[in-house]
């Protein structure tokens, strides 16, 4: 038995929900961290005039990962703004798959082109 | 500045900024980078990164609102991001070899014409339901958004012209940094025809996309600076869900206006970073 087609009024209010799932958790993660962070380091001075590179552990995924595991609150904050990172990437990804159930070739290629390229330039641009 | 007092500041500032860019689709970088760079002293590059990190908030943040209620059009969206997502590439490609100095002012230039544009709405264009042929109806771009009087259609025209245009933006964003949401708003609502709230929706939906791409470039740099990042994103989180509700009940000759004028700050932004070589 085939199953029904999606309407576009279910795939966006499945795309608006994915957008607010990921934004929410980013928030959540931002700010359980910055609670942390100025917990600790509140009454510190921060300077940032001249331009130093995170250090590597703030600017890896595996970096931050063993940081969030210590719980250190700068490590927390960049999770967050990893996962807010990946929202629009998600986004574009279930708009294949949604675009598909819609049975709308069409855009299901047209969203794979994003797809693609928005990733090759994720790759490319890390060399 | 103690790290306390830089989260208050930064998040007020940040709270204005998520309205505004959820009001224009512009994102809150026009105001997150002056802020930073200008009123705080902060280099351009953590600066940069900040106002990447408040456009993918208040994309992602007030693009859940905008589609659910009807005026973002995925359609339009996903078929023109192909045009901005190439196009980035492409500028990010330019970005050693042409002078951003010269696109930097030429860009400012096209901002301020498009500010004083953008203030008249266009002519209405009657909207037939059965149109015939064209690029739009294949494309399925037509759509409707939420009026007070119920639902409104519209039909979307030039397609190639705006496609073009889309490049061009995402060329722009990918040489300059910047996202590129002026002239997507620009793009649909001078060009294609598209109405104003759909335009500058759409535009919100699409910036989250360009900016997540350089992004993840610009972590893996070490420009995303957690003590900036955190009050940026908080802030512009809330600021965009407040602009949203605004949106849906303001009319449009006002939402033109605040438009116009955020472009022209930007505008003179763009042409004062190019002419000082800090692009």
């Amino acid at each position: 038995m085939a199953r029904q087609a999606w309407s576009d009024q279910r795939m966006e209010t499945i795309i608006a929900n994915l957008l607010r799932a990921g934004v929410m958790l980013a928030a959540a993660l931002v700010a359980a961290g910055g609670a942390l962070f100025l917990a600790r380091h509140g009454g510190e001075p921060v300077d940032r005039h001249v331009f130093r590179a995170e250090p590597a552990d703030l600017r890896s995924l595996g970096g931050v990962l063993g940081g969030v595991a210590a719980l250190h609150g700068r490590d927390i904050i960049q999770l967050g703004l990893l996962a807010l990172i990946a929202t629009p990437i998600a986004r574009v990804a279930f708009a294949v798959f949604g675009f598909a159930r819609e049975r709308d070739r069409m855009y299901v290629t047209i969203a794979l082109i994003v797809l693609t390229v928005l990733l090759f330039s994720l790759t490319v641009g890390r060399a | 500045m103690s790290a306390f007092e830089l989260t208050l500041v930064l998040g007020g500032g940040s709270l204005v900024a998520g309205f505004l860019g959820a009001l224009t689709g512009l994102g809150g970088g026009v105001v997150i980078v002056p802020l930073l760079t200008l009123g705080l002293g902060v280099d351009i590059r953590y600066a940069i990164g900040a106002s990447l990190v408040s456009v993918i908030a208040t994309s992602s943040g007030a693009a859940s609102a905008y589609v659910r209620e009807g005026f973002s059009n995925i359609r339009i969206g996903m078929l023109l991001e192909i045009a901005t997502s190439i196009g980035a590439l492409c500028g990010a490609y330019l970005a050693g070899i042409v002078s951003t100095r010269a696109i930097g002012i030429t860009f400012g230039a096209v901002l301020l014409y498009s500010a004083f544009q953008s203030i008249r709405p266009p002519r209405e264009t009657p909207c037939e339901e059965d149109r015939p042929g064209g690029l739009a109806t294949f494309f399925k771009l037509h759509g409707s958004f939420p009026a007070p009087g119920g639902p409104k259609r519209y039909c979307v025209e030039h397609v190639p012209a705006g496609f073009g245009l889309m490049f061009g933006a995402g060329t722009l964003s990918g040489l300059l940094g910047i996202g590129s949401g002026a002239l997507k708003v620009v793009a649909m609502d001078r060009v294609m025809r598209i109405p104003f709230k759909v335009s500058a929706t759409t535009s919100n939906f699409m910036i989250g996309v360009t900016a997540a791409a350089s992004a993840g470039v610009y972590f893996n740099r070490g420009y995303i600076d957690p003590a900036l990042a955190m009050p940026v994103m908080l802030g512009v989180l809330v600021g965009s869900l407040t602009g949203t509700r605004f949106l849906v009940a303001a009319r449009t000759r006002h939402l033109r206006v605040i438009f116009a004028g955020v472009i022209l700050i930007l505008a003179v932004e763009m042409i004062y970073n190019a002419a000082g070589g800090r692009l």
